[in-house]
């Protein structure tokens, strides 16, 4: 794996929703709305995992959604990026100890960035995003 | 054809495809930025897409498993190579179409469909659900352009082949003599419809709103490059730059073919470049009315209202184009016999 700083500065974002109460969803769509502008870094929301650099799960990853998850991992190809987005994906959240959770998200698939709130604010998901892209350099930097 | 023929020839081709890719890469770029600003954005640097191409050339190239390999390999390079092709029978600024004794404005059309279908192949040939009904839409997206699309071409060459000249069809000869130049008012006017019929045609040609059902990225997913990622995946990015430089070098070439070294004297080594600048500010121009305003001012058309646009609407405005560019050739004839 060798990775440029072409990298950095064209992510381009699969979100997949594992559970959520769509309340993260909403702070997602914020995220992308012309006020925050994230497409002057080159971050694009894309519609297939097969061309996703990053994904960005939310909720807390329920019986069935599972092997989806699995799945849909397993479809990005690599480098590739793991956000959890909001507190249910870190801990459960208010969902923590149900019945039918297979989650947090990091016993399922490995998370690279943690964003916490229940929903975090957009600052906090672009902050994630910053946060991701120091990962990545740090990786390169330990490679070069 | 002697040697040293075919090694201009090659030379020309290199040049013209080097020019067509980053050109293409570049016109993607600007209508990305010139569609932020009109959204109160910053927008993503020019160099943009040149950089979208690194990262994916440096990413895993994913075959799924019950995709027809060959097929969903062949895909990519056909629909990047045969569109880089057209440009070889376009006029392109000052520089002639290279391959221009070998095809005329009628082939480009039908090569026009060649990357469209190459798309539609790979993607029946990903065997995956979103990508069979995205090639399906593209299929039916192909048909209902294709009329409206062979009036603009026929009224444009009948209307220049009733001016007198021979060899209508060619593209040098609708660059050399702009169609405004032998029509009179009612060509005029019907030029203009067949302008503006050429203008919708586009966004259906490149697949963007708000004729992109065949790409869906809400309802499809990425429709028919669903299943295509890194290298394969950059290649298609490349071929749609590569296809909005021949769109709008085909309006240039029709509608507004002059030269800026037809109208200030320059010598030969600055005339090229000039001329190539020239016509890249041309084709900003045609992009960002046919493409970038439209694409933010409207939301996505279902399929089946696709079809009756271009079927319906448009055929009936294109027709009336045409007959006003017969009307126009026909009537000093006949204002003749009757004095
Ligand atoms: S973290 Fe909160 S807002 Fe986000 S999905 Fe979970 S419960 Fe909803």
């Amino acid at each position: 794996m060798k990775l440029n700083s072409s990298f950095n500065r064209s992510l381009w974002v699969y979100h997949f929703n594992s559970g959520s109460c769509n309340g993260c969803e909403i702070e997602i769509v914020a995220t992308i709305t012309p006020r925050y502008d994230p497409e002057r870094f080159g971050i694009k929301l894309v519609g297939s995992p097969r061309h996703a650099d990053v994904m960005l799960i939310t909720g807390p990853v329920v019986h069935k959604m599972k092997d989806r998850l699995l799945r849909v991992y397993a479809q990005m190809p690599d480098p590739k990026l793991v956000m959890c987005i909001g507190a249910c994906g870190i801990s459960g959240g208010v969902f923590f100890d149900s019945y039918n959770l297979e989650g947090p998200v990091d016993e399922v698939i490995p998370v690279d960035v943690y964003v916490p709130g229940c929903p975090p604010r957009p600052e906090a998901i672009i902050h994630g995003v910053v946060t991701a892209l120091a990962k990545l350099e740090r990786l390169q930097g330990e490679r070069a | 054809m002697t040697p040293a023929g075919i090694a201009v020839l090659l030379g020309w081709g290199i040049f013209l495809s080097l020019f067509a890719l980053a050109g293409g890469l570049f016109l993607l770029g600007i209508d990305r930025k010139l569609a932020a600003h009109m959204q109160a954005r910053i927008g993503p640097p020019i160099r943009q897409p040149f950089i979208d191409i690194v990262k994916l050339l440096q990413k895993e190239n994913v075959v799924p498993e019950n995709a027809i390999s060959g097929i969903f390999n062949l895909a990519p390079v056909i629909a990047l190579a045969s569109s880089i092709l057209i440009l070889f029978y376009l006029p392109v600024g000052s520089i002639l179409p290279i391959l221009g004794m070998y095809g005329d404005l009628v082939l480009v059309m039908y090569l026009l469909t060649v990357p469209a279908l190459a798309m539609v192949a790979g993607g029946f040939a990903s065997g995956s659900p979103y990508a069979t009904v995205g090639a399906q839409r593209e299929m039916v997206t192909m048909i209902a352009y294709e009329f409206p699309l062979a009036i603009v071409v026929i009224g444009v060459a009948w209307r220049i082949g009733a001016a007198g000249l021979s060899s209508p069809f060619a593209l040098a000869t609708i660059a050399a003599t702009p169609i405004w130049t032998v029509v009179g008012p009612l060509g005029l006017i019907g030029a203009f419809i067949l302008l503006l019929v050429l203008a919708v045609v586009t966004p259906a040609e490149l697949s963007r709103i708000p004729f992109d059902t065949q790409e869906a990225e809400t309802e499809l997913a990425g429709g028919l490059l669903v299943e295509y990622s890194g290298r394969n995946l950059a290649m298609f990015y490349l071929a749609q730059g590569v296809k909005t430089l021949i769109l709008a070098a085909v309006i240039v070439a029709i509608f507004f073919p002059w030269n800026l070294s037809g109208f200030l004297a320059m010598p030969p080594w600055l005339a090229l470049p000039a001329d190539l600048l020239f016509f890249l500010a041309k084709a900003i121009v045609v992009l960002f009315f046919a493409v970038t305003l439209v694409r933010v001012g409207m939301a996505r058309f279902r399929i089946t209202q696709v079809v009756s646009i271009y079927w319906r609407s448009l055929s009936v405005i294109g027709l009336f184009g045409l007959i006003l560019l017969m009307a126009d050739a026909a009537l000093p004839a006949l204002v003749g016999v009757g004095s």
